[in-house]
């Protein structure tokens, strides 16, 4: 019977969803100039989820509603990253919003829930919380990339977006199915004991397959990315900033739980698997990012090719390759923030600076934020001695260690290729004169000002000094003592 | 005599249907929304089968929420439907294909 102590476990959870319900009922009753107060609140309710998540709850592992949630550290780390970086899309998301005549509760609550789906998937326990944690994030961001209900781009990346999300999840939940009739458990926990002696090890497999086609969707790694820059495109980019965001975080707890947690026994078949995708991914991610013209189209599949270099983390299979790749899922997710922060800050009504064009003599007119998307785009690139050089030499070193050598070269070798798109971004920005017609102004809101400034700078910081997150990180692995 | 087996290949073949129906339908968005929902209820067959045969509840407890949730889902697909046909006059999935590369 669940108790009290199973509900302190999932504090943050239920206040997060009492929360965000009150929200709801505030919006509805608030009058449309009042909406600032809205946003200030969803903020607030953000931070004392992390609060709650980092001290509010008894100390070490603990398993709630028989075993169907798990709170362990690479539950809390995923989950106070995965609020912050939603806390930097409200503040990057404001202007933007505002300024289209999208500055509705709509964005905070979905938003919110989405962000709660995000905590059940990385705490779960049971393949049924890893679905209703999956589907609660995706049907909350089916609803927020639709946000702008005029826009016909919108609604395309929409409909795309829905119909490729719902056939992952129809694969994820067949090869659940078939895990489950081969091992007669739902359960994660002893599903990593039953695996290894199926009586139907063949259905297993076929089941294994089918649950890394759902991953693979849900991560959005080659073959499967299709929806990726569509979405990333025609979604609102105060939409995309959070997409390409703190979701990067659940689809690394999604893999983890299921791939570790539930089928560590496969991991000699699931290795390889990876392997494959993870050179596709990289392939295709930076070799058709070299031909885009829009900065959004161009960092979706520099997303593709980034989840690849998180899968050379995953094909690890150990200890040390999750915590590489954690600490690139949120390396990416900070890298991400940045990136999109610079286009939110720039964009106007009626002018959305999401062409490369764009950002042409951007140094001439505003050197600040030039610089800052210049930490980025080196960051994103793995330009030491910025944080995402360190967080790929990680899961290189990962992919070395599992004695795939050849992988970690074909990782090297796309690193170089990638650099070329990203300095091209910087070389506008610097070497181009400014486009004629074209006034880039930044937004004058303080607090994404700061925000991004602090946000960019962290990639500076992160990689001067990266010990104690990758001490966090390989903590929640059991491989130091925290 | 009906086995397990039977029920595998039938949950099999209904999940096939339904990928066909998205990958070869050219032409309705509508139908794209009854293959998905097909998908879901060749999951439901198998757990059911499967829980069934196992003589363990908990795959029909899942079954329960797979239903839940593709209600809630389907809501959504209807919902941004309607949004795209007010946008664009147009539910042909032909047509919607402004955003290429």
């Amino acid at each position: 019977m669940p108790n009290f102590n199973d509900i302190l476990v999932l504090l943050p959870e239920f206040y997060l969803v009492a929360a965000a319900c009150l929200l709801l009922l505030l919006d509805a009753f608030m009058k449309p100039e009042q909406r600032g107060l809205l946003h200030w609140l969803s903020i607030a309710v953000l931070l004392v989820a992390v609060y709650l998540v980092v001290a509010g709850q008894p100390d070490g592992t603990a398993t709630a509603f028989n075993g169907m949630f798990v709170r362990d550290r690479v539950a809390e780390i995923l989950k106070v990253f995965a609020l912050l970086c939603t806390v930097l899309v409200f503040v990057y998301a404001r202007p933007y919003l505002a300024d289209r005549k999208l500055f509705v509760g709509e964005f905070y609550t979905l938003a919110i829930f989405a962000v709660i789906g995000i905590m059940l998937l990385v705490s779960a326990g049971n393949l049924v919380t890893v679905y209703l944690g999956l589907e609660l994030l995706t049907l909350s961001s089916y609803a927020l990339v639709a946000l702008n209900r005029d826009s016909p781009l919108s609604s395309e990346a929409a409909i795309k977006y829905f119909v490729l999300g719902a056939l992952a999840s129809g694969m994820l939940l067949y090869g659940m199915s078939m895990v489950y009739g081969a091992t007669g458990t739902l359960s994660l926990a002893q599903l990593h004991g039953a695996a290894a002696h199926s009586a139907m090890p063949n259905l297993l497999l076929f089941g294994l397959i089918f649950m890394i086609i759902g991953i693979g969707f849900k991560l959005g790694v080659a073959p499967f990315h299709m929806w990726i820059p569509d979405v990333y495109q025609g979604a609102p980019t105060a939409v995309t900033v959070f997409i390409g965001s703190a979701p990067k975080l659940a689809a690394f707890g999604m893999a983890y739980r299921l791939l570790e947690s539930g089928l560590g026994d496969l991991a000699q078949h699931w290795q390889l698997m990876l392997a494959v995708l993870a050179v596709l991914s990289l392939a295709i991610g930076n070799l058709v990012a070299i031909v885009q013209s829009n900065l959004k189209r161009l960092l979706a599949y520099s997303t593709i090719s980034h989840m690849g270099y998180l899968l050379l983390g995953l094909v690890n299979a150990g200890p040390e390759g999750y915590a590489a790749a954690m600490f690139y899922a949120i390396s990416y997710a900070l890298m991400s923030t940045a990136a999109f922060g610079v286009i939110l800050a720039l964009a106007r009504a009626g002018f959305e600076c999401e062409e490369i064009d764009d950002f042409k003599g951007l140094n001439q007119r505003s050197p600040w934020m030039a610089f800052l998307m210049l930490l980025a785009m080196f960051s994103l690139a793995g330009v030491p001695p910025l944080f995402g050089f360190f967080a790929k030499l990680l899961v290189l070193q990962a992919a070395i260690d599992a004695n795939m050598l050849w992988l970690a070269i074909v990782g090297a070798v796309f690193a170089i290729i990638g650099l070329y798109y990203y300095l091209r971004v910087v070389k506008v920005m610097y070497f181009d004169k400014p486009q004629d017609g074209v006034r880039l102004e930044v937004q004058q809101d303080v607090s994404l000002r700061w925000m991004l400034s602090l946000n960019a700078l962290l990639l500076l910081v992160l990689g001067l000094c990266w010990g104690p997150l990758l001490g966090w990180c390989r903590a929640a692995f059991g491989l130091v003592s925290a | 005599m009906i086995t397990l087996s039977h029920f595998i290949v039938l949950g099999a073949v209904l999940f096939c249907i339904a990928v066909a129906g998205l990958f070869i339908n050219r032409k309705n968005v509508i139908v794209l929304l009854m293959a998905i929902e097909l998908m879901l209820l060749a999951v439901n067959m198998n757990f059911v089968a499967f829980s069934r045969f196992l003589g363990d509840v908990s795959g029909q407890v899942f079954v329960f929420f797979i239903l839940t949730v593709a209600a809630a889902e389907s809501a959504i697909g209807l919902a941004i439907l309607v949004l795209l046909f007010r946008n664009r006059s147009t539910i042909n999935i032909a047509e919607i294909d402004s955003m290429k590369g």
